[in-house]
């Protein structure tokens, strides 16, 4: 075992998928000898050769076009969209094309294509660099969204992921990619996309994220105990498809919920997952399912960003609103 | 080399300074931007476009006006092109009226376009995929989807896009655009697998000023992989006219700031496509790129059957002008002129058609109705816990 950052363990499955199977390319935007602007495939294109990873110019769109192509001829492509802030370039090949290919050739072809990219906020980037989209694929029938929140998810998703015969977005919180270090596997692992995680188990309150603000709830849920509030955490993993039975079989056994995600609260993951829980659960409710989100603006400036992005506090605080319900 | 440098010196209106630079141990001169470049620049500009003359071998009277590129088909060849046309044309007829009586769905008529659909594909092969747009239908026929499967396609059932084993092709693309940068994935997907095949796609005028557009033929470019864009200039986006769409005086100039070769093709002469496209293949699959061919064309009918009305755009001494132009009129001609073809092999040939159409219809109507469950079905490899519920759903709102 090694100690691996999340960037690392990243590298370290994409190293793993390209040593095994053949057909898997990687390319964006600086991927090869740059080795990508948070360093995701350093090393990658000098390992592997030019043929297997490589730089493509410099147009969302046609990255998306090219891995659908790529799919076309049996390839397994696993592009980098550089931000995710530049979805808005490639959406069309994302949710217009690759989301339906399977759907619209009648199952005679699919698009086996893992779309990387960095998302999230907290790092000060330039506006249209960091924002929390998700919600946009995850809308798109078709995809599957994943967002990994520790080195060993992000690993074992990620192989998942490329092997998936259906396009996964990928996305990795760019707060997480190197703030901390834990043990992960050199050998390769898998963990199942569309099952959640219950990082922490209790019996008062259920506290549901992903990403980046699965640790906002892990430092709530320790201060929340000495306040003497047991709470449990779902690390859902996977916000496209939702793991509908690990959230209900929780809410039935704590009887109350709070929804964070680091998005703007309009629309959104958080919104479906308090739909579903009312719809599923409502009996079991002795509160309402509150959320804690950003609010409903563009994605803030950078100078704003730290108070503009939900923290812990606001997680206590909804925790006890539902508490004292 | 001509360096307009803002920051440097600020704009030179009329300066005539040159200055050196180094760059990579070279000595380069700066240019400054005058008047007397402006006037160069302009020139460039116009002595670009003046190379896209129109490519031509056969004219609308039948007669060969380029012997040198008559492409090399034998006579069993020239006729099975010209039945191909004779047979899309009945087919188009057949479908406009099909679907006036409610038994098609969305349907873009071809009429004037065969020479650019049909000789194009007629130079391609078997192993060669193509991504065509929403009119591109004749050429999937001609690929190997059955007949019936276009109709299905038209009346919107999944099985019209099911291409059968063997038959390199996407259904038709909606999105204008999107099959440019997809068509540069299988090219490159095809040298890297070093296969001698290429891959093709088509879009029309308004295609051209899309983003994706540019960003397929330069990607392709890039990596020099073997692809075939197709541009059939019919003039109209449904109604807006291509002089709207761009100033560029040829769309096959715009290969140029991609850095590929570009060709213009009378696109009502159908030995002209085929040999600019057997031109574009053979460099293609010897590692020599990809190519943008634009043929000149003309839809005689509507954009679409659904309630387009092209004399709110077009009048009717163009229509007539390029009627004069037709490519069957003129291959015929030249047929002809050859012995090859007489009045009874094109009414063979339209007999043919008519009795397969009416086969084919029949077989699409008796074809099985398509289930929400199928849809839900066809999502995903292995269904999500949603779609597994709604699954069931369906399957009991089905059963009743």
């Amino acid at each position: 075992m090694a100690q691996m950052t999340m960037i690392q363990a990243i590298t370290d499955a994409m190293r793993n998928e390209l040593k095994k199977d053949e057909n898997v390319l990687i390319f964006g935007e600086d991927v090869g000898k740059n080795g990508g602007v948070f360093r995701a495939t350093e090393g990658l294109q000098k390992e592997f050769g030019k043929d297997r990873v490589f730089d493509t110019p410099l147009a969302e769109s046609a990255i998306g076009g090219l891995s659908i192509g790529l799919a076309l001829e049996g390839y397994r492509p696993v592009p980098e969209i550089q931000f995710f802030g530049f979805l808005y370039e490639v959406m069309d090949s994302i949710n217009g094309q690759m989301a339906r290919m399977r759907y619209r050739t009648g199952n005679t072809f699919s698009s086996p294509i893992t779309v990387r990219s960095p998302f999230g906020g907290g790092v000060q980037t330039p506006e249209l660099h960091a924002d929390s989209l998700e919600g946009l694929v995850a809308q798109q029938p078709g995809l599957k969204v994943v967002i990994p929140s520790t080195p060993y998810d992000a690993k074992g998703l990620l192989i998942s992921a490329i092997r998936d015969n259906d396009p996964v977005i990928f996305l990795e919180h760019m707060k997480l990619y190197r703030s901390f270090r834990e043990e992960v596997p050199e050998e390769e692992y898998t963990i199942e996309i569309g099952k959640a995680n219950v990082k922490r188990e209790g019996k008062d309150v259920t506290l549901i994220a992903y990403g980046a603000m699965v640790h906002a709830c892990l430092k709530a849920a320790t201060e929340l105990e000495e306040k003497g509030i047991n709470a449990e955490v779902i690390d859902l993993r996977t916000v496209s498809p939702i793991d509908i039975p690990t959230i209900i079989a929780s809410v039935e056994k704590t009887n109350r919920a709070v929804v964070v995600q680091e998005a703007q609260r309009q629309a959104g993951v958080a919104a479906n997952i308090v739909a579903e829980i009312q719809e599923r659960a409502i009996l079991h409710l002795e509160a309402p399912v509150l959320r804690v989100t950003a609010p409903d603006t563009v994605y803030s400036f950078a100078a704003a960003e730290e108070i503009w992005l939900p923290d812990h506090k606001d997680i206590m605080e909804k925790v006890e609103a539902v508490m004292n319900f | 080399m001509f360096y307009y440098n803002r920051s440097l010196k600020g704009f030179h209106n009329n300066a005539q300074t040159n200055e050196s630079f180094t760059l990579n141990g070279k000595e380069k001169n700066i240019i400054y931007v005058g008047k007397e470049e402006v006037r160069i620049l302009k020139h460039n500009l116009q002595e670009i476009e003046s190379k896209f003359d129109m490519f031509q071998v056969l004219d609308e009277h039948g007669e060969i006006v380029n012997e040198e590129y008559v492409p090399d088909l034998s006579d069993d060849e020239l006729k099975e092109l010209m039945t191909r046309m004779v047979y899309t044309r009945v087919l188009d007829q057949r479908s406009i009226a099909l679907n006036r009586q409610g038994r098609l769905g969305f349907y873009a008529p071809t009429a004037g376009q065969e020479a650019s659909q049909i000789a194009s594909q007629f130079a391609l092969e078997k192993e060669d995929f193509i991504l065509p747009g929403y009119r591109d239908v004749p050429q999937l026929i001609w690929h190997g989807l059955p007949l019936y499967q276009a109709f299905l396609f038209s009346k919107g059932h999944y099985h019209g896009n099911q291409m059968p084993e063997g038959v390199n092709a996407l259904s038709p693309q909606i999105i204008i655009g999107a099959q440019y940068v997809q068509a540069t994935g299988v090219a490159l997907g095809m040298k890297l697998r070093g296969k001698k095949s290429v891959a093709v796609t088509y879009t029309g005028d308004g295609g051209t000023s899309q983003g994706d557009f540019y960003e397929g033929i330069n990607f392709a470019g890039a990596y020099q992989a073997p692809a075939i864009f197709f541009v059939q200039n019919n003039f109209f986006a449904i109604s807006v006219p291509v002089e709207l769409q761009t100033n560029a005086k040829t769309l096959a100039q715009k290969a140029v700031a991609a850095g590929i070769e570009g060709y213009q093709v009378d696109g009502m002469d159908p030995l002209a496509v085929y040999a600019a496209t057997e031109y574009a293949r053979k460099k293609a699959t010897n590692g020599d790129g990809p190519t943008l061919i634009e043929t000149i064309t003309y839809r005689y009918g509507p954009h679409t059957m659904a309630g387009d009305d092209p004399t709110r755009y077009r009048t009717k001494d163009l229509d007539t002008e390029w009627e004069k132009r037709d490519p069957l009129v003129r291959f015929r001609t030249y047929l002809e002129n050859k012995g090859l073809w007489s009045e009874e092999d094109e009414n063979g040939v339209i007999e043919r058609a008519k009795e397969e159409i009416r086969e084919a219809i029949k077989q699409a109507d008796a074809y099985p109705k398509q289930k929400v469950t199928e849809l839900i079905e066809n999502m995903y490899e292995e269904l999500p816990y949603n779609l597994e519920e709604q699954l069931k759903e369906y399957r009991e709102k089905e059963s009743k």
